[in-house]
């Protein structure tokens, strides 16, 4: 997923993507210096780590973004973010309460 | 959304009292364990495994395993592991370990304490699915806020 989005075209598909409607390829092209077929090869790259999925609609492809790898990987960070919260106010509590008992 | 670094966690906190004193609580493995909840075996040592298990309520038969990496006094502790590796009968080890590191900076009120985890990009996908099973109620809620967040700024 990560090395899918270290490109910019693909970011920036990404992006058009997440506006949440599911597009075409001549839609997704449009503002790009690259080739539709180029489009089309990071479409797939997309579509192979899950991030992006396609359906067919008459003789053309629409695809729309799928964040459910996304929405993981930022859960996973935010359960182990949480756990280092709570540990890190364990440690704060041990070291200063034990200088409160001494004053 | 596409801003986050998922590669890497960062938290600071402020604690009022010496650095020496936060350095301590962090390296001496006693009182490691009194905080984190884990009782080790013995010393960390940079360069060797730490070992030890959970005291965590709940928790008591996961294992603790570390290799403490660097050890500057007052200054750097840091040490790989295997986040969330709290399946007993999974072998981790082959798994890329994740590096914390916690940095003491010494400021007006006290201690500032910086920790940075950081190597997530390579933990697998199950791997992160088996945390959020192992973590207990929560989730429904935050899982609400992610879409919220995601279907509100997309960007």
């Amino acid at each position: 997923v990560f090395a899918a989005l270290g490109d910019e075209t693909r970011l920036s598909l990404v992006v058009r993507l997440s506006k949440g409607r599911p597009c075409s390829i001549s839609q997704l092209s449009e503002g790009f210096k690259v080739s539709r077929q180029a489009i089309t090869k990071h479409l797939r790259v997309l579509e192979s780590v899950g991030m992006v999925r396609s359906a067919r609609a008459g003789r053309q492809s629409l695809f729309e973004l799928n964040l459910r790898p996304i929405e993981s990987i930022k859960q996973y960070l935010d359960l182990v973010s949480e756990q280092w919260d709570r540990a890190l106010f364990r440690l704060k509590s041990y070291v200063e309460d034990e200088g409160a008992r001494k004053e | 959304l596409l801003n986050v670094d998922t590669n890497r966690i960062e938290k600071r906190i402020e604690i009022k009292a010496p650095v020496s004193r936060v350095w301590r609580a962090l390296t001496d493995h006693r009182e490691f364990g009194e905080w984190f909840r884990v009782k080790l075996d013995g010393p960390f040592v940079p360069g060797q495994v730490s070992r030890g298990r959970i005291t965590y309520p709940g928790y008591e038969h996961v294992k603790w395993e570390a290799v403490v990496q660097k050890m500057e006094p007052e200054r750097l502790f840091s040490f790989t592991w295997h986040p969330y590796a709290i399946d007993p009968e999974k072998d981790y080890s082959q798994e890329t370990p994740t590096v914390v590191e916690f940095r003491l900076e010494k400021i007006p009120s006290g201690t500032l304490l910086i920790i940075v985890e950081s190597g997530f990009d390579k933990i697998p996908g199950d791997r992160r699915l088996e945390a959020f099973r192992m973590n207990d109620g929560g989730w429904t809620e935050q899982m609400n806020n992610i879409t919220r967040h995601v279907v509100q700024r997309p960007q």
